[in-house]
Parts: structure tokens; C-alpha cells; sequence
């Protein structure tokens, strides 16, 4: 009686062990070393499989950055969190990589550009396009069919008002909105970038003026207005060397057609602290505006309807004894 | 002539899929391209051998002596699963071309039905060792045989006007049941 149950528990309890065992050793025989590299950075990676960064996948580039042959900078939907993370894996400092973002430099909204006829065909702009360039007036505007939309894979693009529209924040920098659009109106910009030209036509001021009310003439108010020499001047539109810019927004102030955009929500105002201000005048000296009222020895001020928020003072000081707010 | 008989039988007249309704998982799963069910196929054909060899002899060498054959069910699910685990591990190592082209397939045979079915039919029919690895190689024929053909169906009726209410798993159903029917002209074969 018993045995009836012990030899059946016994033979398939030896059967596993043996089995089980026999698994363990070939495990540990047959083991293929992969870089534990990989899967670490592999998991540090978004996952987007995008192919941003050139490789097939996420895998292929986790691959390629223990190889040495992607930087490991490498990955722009990540931006600077993930390639810190993968300095870290890799033991190696990385640069930061400065967040950029898709900006539509457009603003020839329904209401602003004019349109040469009525479009009925596909709702695609690489179509639209071969009909006479698209039926918006301007032959470098934004057409607003949303192909860009399209190829987002991260939902950060919107048709507002007829043209595109890309989110900041939802912006991953993948560029295939770039590649996309067939009027090549999409630029990247910093996303820090607080003033930006939102006009992409080419053609001299008075042809920009009849189709559009907020294109770029050309008129270079702007370039004598900025106090830093970061408004440039290329095929008669304004473009912003955003290294140099500070986002003071004077630009944006001065220009006549608004074409400049700049998110004066975000201005900010230089303020001394007293407590450290020690009065040198270096401040006063370096402001472009004039906006500090600095006499040797004493407290400065900073007048705030004069102060355009370019930070030069904040920079200059040697107390940091000015912050901008 | 034995061994034709039991060839014949096992790839066409007794197909798997199609007349013993094992495996069907894998049949619907992995027949979407006939690129992928022919990976399946490759897998399952590669277990099959195997498993049959393996349960062969713990059959013939621990269940009978032991006169614990009612056992049977149970002891081939622990040597398939194994066996799958450690051919998995073995590819790996010896040959990664082999390993990236069976891919997902091999973990996914551990528990098939077909496998685990073709064992238990090999002592059923009470097979010797030849007998047995030739079943087991013409049965994972016969199942490659259907999935394929079926994936051939199911890549050209991807681009055919379907139904709305038919369109994916109903019409494959049904184009599985017309294959099922058409196979059942071999009965007289053997």
C-alpha cells in the first residue's frame, strides 16, 4: 500500500531532481556572457524605439554605446536626464545636452495669411504642396493639413487656426516632423528660448506685407534694436544666433509686425539686494538700457520699466548681489 | 513499408492540426506571416525529435520497469519542459544564428499540446525507437505543412474584402474549418 504511493513520489521527485539539476549545471556551462551593460542601459533608455538617435531601436543603440560607436549623448528623446544616467553605466562623463524642441516658425494663421485659392484634394500637406506650392499666399508658410501631426509619435503637435503647433514640454526632439514636412517650416529651437521668429518667408517686405499681416519684412528694426548682436540677417528674414540671445524680447517689442514672438510672461526683472549691493557701479556700466541707477558707494537701483530682464547685471556683479525675478 | 505507412499518416492523413486538433494554439497564434509560422515550425520540429527520443527511453528504461505508466502524462510535461529549456539554453551557446532565427518560438513550444500529444501517441501505437523518431519528424512536417499553408490564406486575405462582422479571428476560423474538411480527403489514403 504504501509503496503504491512512495515509488510514483519517489521516481518523478528523482526525475525532476535529476532534470532540475541537470538545468542548473547547463545554465551555468552554457551561460553566454552578455555586457551587463547593455540591459542597464538598455533600461535607462525611454523605450520610444523612435530610431532618433540613427539606430533601428532602443536595443540596437544600448548595443552601440557599449561598443563605443553612439555617444552616449546619443539619444534625444532621453535628453540630458538619460544621458547622465548612461555616463554613469559607462563610467565616462558626458556633456549636458542642451534641450531642443520642433518650433512651426510660422504664424500665418488663418486669419493672418491670405490664401491664392480654395484646397478640396488630400488633407496632407506633401500633396497639397504640388498644387501650386499649397494654397496659402505664402510659398513658405505653414499649410496646416497636419502631416506633421501625423508623424508625431508623441502627440506634441497640434493644427491651431490652420497651422502646426508644437507642445514644448511634449517635444522629444525626434525629428520626424522635420523630415516630414515638405515646406520645411519646422526649425528646432532651445527650449529655453523665450523669443523666437516666427516667420520663415523669404521674399522682400512688400510681397510679405500683402500676404501676410504678421510675416517678416525685413525691415532690420530688430537687429539695430537688440543690445546683444544676436538678431542676424539671412535671404531678407531675421534669424536669432541663439547663442548670443538673452531673451531680453526687445526685439519683439520693437519689431512692426509683430512677427517676433517672445513670451513676455516669462520677462524678468533685475532686482538688488541690498544687503550686498556694494556699490562698484559695474552694473550700472554694463547695463545695455540704463535701467540701473548707480552712484558710487551707494545702494543701486534698477528702474523696472526701463529693465528689459537681459541678466548682463545679474552676470556682471561681482557681490551676486542681483537676482532676476 | 511500416515506416512509409506511419510517415503518410502522421504528415497527412492524422495531421496534427488539422484531424487531431492539437496545437491549435500556435496554428491561430503564430500564422499571421508565413515568415514567423515557418520560425514555429522549425521549433516544433526541432522539439518533436527530440521530446520523442527522450520519452522513448524514460518509458521504455523508469515508467515500465516501475510499472508506473499511469504516469505517464505527467512525467512527459516535466521532460518536455526540460528538455525545451536546456535545447534553449544549448542553442544559445553553440549556434546564436539558429537561436535569433527560432527566436520566441522555442519558450513557447514548453507546454504545446502537439508535442506533448505525439509522445503519448508514440506508446500508445506502441512504436519502436525508429518508428518513433520517424513519427515524431513527419507529424512536425504535417503541422508545418498546415500552418504555413494556412498563413499563405491568411496573408493573402489580409488585403481581401472581408465582411466587417468576419473580418480577423471569424474568418480565420472558418478558412481553418474549410482546411480541416479538405484534409479529411486523405482518410483513404493509409
Amino acid at each position: 500500500m504504501i509503496e503504491s504511493i512512495l515509488l510514483p513520489v519517489v521516481s518523478l521527485g528523482g526525475l525532476g531532481l535529476i532534470f532540475g539539476s541537470g538545468l542548473a549545471v547547463a545554465s551555468r556551462v552554457f551561460a553566454v556572457e552578455v555586457d551587463p551593460k547593455v540591459e542597464k542601459i538598455r533600461s535607462a533608455l525611454p523605450g520610444a524605439n523612435c530610431g532618433a538617435c540613427g539606430y533601428p531601436g532602443c536595443d540596437a543603440f544600448a548595443n552601440g554605446v557599449v561598443l563605443g560607436e553612439a555617444p552616449a549623448n546619443g539619444c534625444p528623446v532621453g535628453g540630458a536626464d538619460t544621458a547622465e544616467r548612461i555616463g554613469e553605466i559607462m563610467g565616462s562623463e558626458v556633456g549636458a545636452v542642451e534641450r531642443k524642441v520642433a518650433r512651426v516658425i510660422c504664424n500665418g494663421t488663418t486669419c493672418n495669411a491670405t490664401e491664392k485659392f480654395e484646397y478640396n484634394g488630400i488633407k496632407d500637406c506633401k500633396a497639397a504642396a504640388l498644387v501650386q506650392g499649397g494654397s496659402k499666399s505664402c510659398q513658405y508658410g505653414c499649410l496646416g493639413l497636419g502631416t506633421c501631426y501625423d508623424v508625431c509619435p508623441f502627440d506634441a503637435i497640434t493644427i491651431e487656426d490652420g497651422i502646426a503647433h508644437v507642445d514644448p514640454d511634449k517635444c522629444t526632439a525626434c525629428g520626424n516632423c522635420l523630415d516630414a514636412c515638405p515646406k520645411n517650416v519646422i526649425e528646432w529651437a532651445p527650449y529655453e528660448q523665450k523669443v523666437v521668429v516666427d516667420c520663415n518667408s523669404k521674399e522682400f517686405g512688400k510681397d510679405v506685407k500683402v500676404k501676410c499681416t504678421t510675416g517678416c519684412i525685413g525691415c532690420q528694426i530688430c537687429v539695430k534694436a537688440c543690445p546683444f548682436d544676436a538678431m542676424e540677417f539671412e535671404d531678407k528674414l531675421a534669424k536669432i544666433n541663439y547663442d548670443k540671445c538673452t531673451n531680453c524680447m526687445v526685439c519683439a517689442e520693437k519689431c512692426p509686425t509683430n512677427a517676433i514672438w517672445a513670451d513676455f510672461s516669462e520677462r524678468k526683472t533685475a532686482e538688488v539686494i541690498e544687503d550686498k549691493c556694494i556699490g562698484c557701479t559695474i552694473c550700472a556700466k554694463k547695463c545695455p538700457v540704463d535701467a540701473i541707477d548707480g552712484e558710487l558707494k551707494k545702494v543701486h537701483e534698477v528702474d523696472p520699466d526701463k529693465c528689459i530682464g537681459c541678466g548682463v547685471c545679474e552676470e556682471k556683479c561681482p557681490k551676486d548681489a542681483i537676482i532676476m525675478k | 513499408m511500416e515506416l512509409l505507412t506511419i510517415a503518410i499518416s502522421a504528415m497527412l492523413v492524422n495531421n496534427f492540426i488539422l484531424s487531431k486538433f492539437l496545437g491549435i494554439c500556435p496554428f491561430l497564434g503564430v500564422s499571421k506571416k508565413v515568415e514567423t509560422a515557418t520560425g514555429m515550425t522549425m521549433a516544433v520540429a526541432f522539439v518533436m525529435t527530440l521530446a520523442s527520443i527522450m520519452t522513448y527511453f524514460i518509458q521504455v528504461a523508469v515508467l515500465e520497469p516501475l510499472g508506473l505508466e499511469f504516469l505517464q502524462t505527467i512525467a512527459f510535461i516535466l521532460i518536455i519542459a526540460s528538455l525545451v529549456q536546456f535545447v534553449e539554453m544549448f542553442i544559445k551557446k553553440a549556434s546564436p544564428t539558429l537561436y535569433e532565427a527560432l527566436g520566441v518560438y522555442l519558450p513557447l513550444i514548453t507546454t504545446n499540446c502537439a508535442v506533448l500529444g505525439l509522445t503519448l501517441l508514440n506508446i500508445q501505437e506502441k512504436f519502436n525507437l525508429l518508428e518513433t523518431i520517424v513519427h515524431g519528424v513527419f507529424a512536425a512536417i504535417g503541422f508545418g505543412l498546415a500552418i504555413i499553408l494556412f498563413a499563405g490564406i491568411r496573408e493573402r486575405l489580409a488585403l481581401a474584402d472581408v465582411p466587417e462582422s468576419l473580418e480577423g479571428f471569424p474568418i480565420a476560423l472558418i478558412t481553418a474549418g474549410l482546411m480541416s474538411i479538405a484534409f479529411l480527403g486523405f482518410a483513404g489514403l493509409v
